[in-house]
């Protein structure tokens, strides 16, 4: 398969079907949420919805979101070549409605109707030393990302300190003021440490784990699993109508960071939590989710 | 059992709604986001009025389908986040006589105000159902702004049959998204020790 092809059916793999893990969180959530309950008939809706989008290869949700690539290839390839291919496959892709066009200049207000712009689609490239190419793939919906928050520790007004502790405090401030808005219950990614730039870039890059898959540290581990039971005793819920399950998961990790400057950077994935991944070995695509 | 409701809707019907009704709206809406509103305000434009009079709008920016007849279909419809009209929606209520708002994430004292004041309600839909929703959008009757907006902004002006969605905002002041904001306002206090 042509290098363009092979990208388009990733793009209508990530906006039409959702990966396992994601649907099974959801029939659980559905299960656990009391008969009657304005909570139950939302998740029986997203998991109808889930199954038509993926019947019909429609998208699951009208937002299709920003397109967001991370690219790892072998050394001596050109970044141009992955570039021409995900321009043309977004184009395509929009015209066969896998994506909405979501591509806005801001000075001019004006949509480019193909999702392809200036630094759109985003591509993050990093040459390794396989030789194989990996291309991921998530689907960032502007509701979700409009509720992502940066806070600079310490936070007097949460009394959150330079520690992991402070860290807890402002998360699950970060979940209170998302409410429903960003399409509850989501998955929380987190960065701790870096620049500005770089915490955010870390929490998002949370979303390429598989639910439950714990940071190898420790520490990190247990505030996860911490803050996932503590953030569904908030009541939020599904929409933000009240409820059982207000996060998925909760993904954190860490990096070093300046004496001076202590960030945690939480992004916010809707319960449509887009994310493909494909191989290119000899020739060869795999697809995974 | 649901309430079945079809526009046009008069301000009587929808002062009858309360917090937590489920609804079953069928009939003609118009979809209407950031840049919609702001020309509203703004502008206040006469070309949508006769749509809005006594119906709803849908925060929504869907996906489209130009069939080779050159109508129109909805592929995917769910609602957009309503927050981001909370400076413009009770004038847009008011101006426009519209009795309902559909969204997701509920809004601000504004509109809740507003809501009160010229008689409408907030619905709620399924975020993130947009293939769903789309099976209930029976017909594009129109579409407004369409080359200017781009799609996810223009104004559609759509038929819709048992669409889905729960009172969450009514016109007496009560709001389902104030009180779960102030419950787990308080259990995120009690969680980090405040």
């Amino acid at each position: 398969m042509e290098l363009k092809e092979a990208v388009l059916e990733l793009i209508r793999r990530a906006a039409t079907d959702l990966p396992p893990d994601i649907e099974k969180a959801l029939q659980e959530a559905y299960e656990r949420e009391d008969e009657g309950t304005p909570a139950k008939s939302v998740f029986k809706t997203i998991l109808e919805n889930v199954k038509l989008a993926r019947e019909n290869s429609t998208p699951i949700c009208q937002d299709t979101g920003s397109l967001i690539f991370y690219i790892d290839f072998p050394v001596g390839e050109a970044e141009k070549t992955y570039r021409e291919a995900i321009e043309w496959a977004a184009a395509e892709a929009t015209k066969r409605q896998y994506l909405r066009p979501n591509a806005v200049d801001p000075i001019t207000g004006k949509n480019s109707g193909n999702n392809v712009g200036k630094n759109a689609p985003y591509i993050h490239f990093h040459q390794w030393d396989k030789d194989e190419v990996r291309i991921r793939l998530m689907l960032k919906g502007g509701g979700s990302e409009n509720v992502g928050i940066q806070y600079k520790l310490p936070d007097s007004n949460l009394k959150a300190g330079r520690d992991l502790k402070g860290v807890k405090k402002v998360i699950i401030d970060a979940v209170v003021k998302a409410q429903g808005f960003g399409c509850a219950p989501g998955t929380i990614g987190v960065g701790i440490g870096g620049d500005r730039v770089t915490s955010y870039a870390l929490s998002k890059e949370q979303f390429f784990r598989k639910l439950n898959e714990r940071n190898p540290n420790p520490e990190i581990a247990q505030l996860e699993e911490e803050l996932y039971k503590e953030l569904n005793e908030l009541g939020i819920g599904p929409m933000g109508f009240g409820g059982k399950t207000t996060v998925l998961g909760v993904h954190i990790d860490a990096q070093h960071r300046h004496p001076a400057t202590y960030y945690v950077a939480i992004s916010y994935m809707c319960w449509a939590y887009r994310r493909k991944a494909m191989t290119i070995k000899n020739g060869e695509v795999t697809y995974a989710d | 059992m649901p309430i079945k409701l079809t526009t046009p809707i008069s301000e009587e019907e929808i002062r009858k709604l309360k917090v937590g009704d489920e609804v079953l709206l069928s009939g003609t809406i118009v979809t209407a986001r950031d840049q919609a509103h702001k020309l509203m305000v703004e502008e206040k434009p006469d070309f949508i009025r006769e749509y809005l009079k006594d119906s709803v709008i849908y925060h929504c920016g869907p996906v489209v389908k130009k069939n080779d007849d050159g109508s129109w279909s909805f592929v995917a419809a769910g609602p957009t986040t309503s927050s981001r009209e909370e400076p413009y929606q009770a004038d847009v209520i008011c101006e426009y006589q519209v009795r309902g708002v559909i969204g997701k994430g509920g809004m601000g004292p504004k509109t809740a105000e507003g809501l009160k004041k010229c008689g409408a309600v907030y619905f709620h839909a399924v975020g993130g159902a947009g293939s769903l929703i789309a099976k209930r959008v029976k017909k594009v009757k129109t579409v407004f702004k369409l080359e200017e907006f781009g799609t996810p902004e223009a104004f559609w002006v759509i038929e819709v049959e048992d669409f889905p969605v729960v009172v969450t905002m009514d016109a007496h002041g009560n709001s389902l998204h104030k009180q779960i904001l102030e419950k787990s306002e308080a259990k995120a206090k009690e969680l980090m020790g405040l």
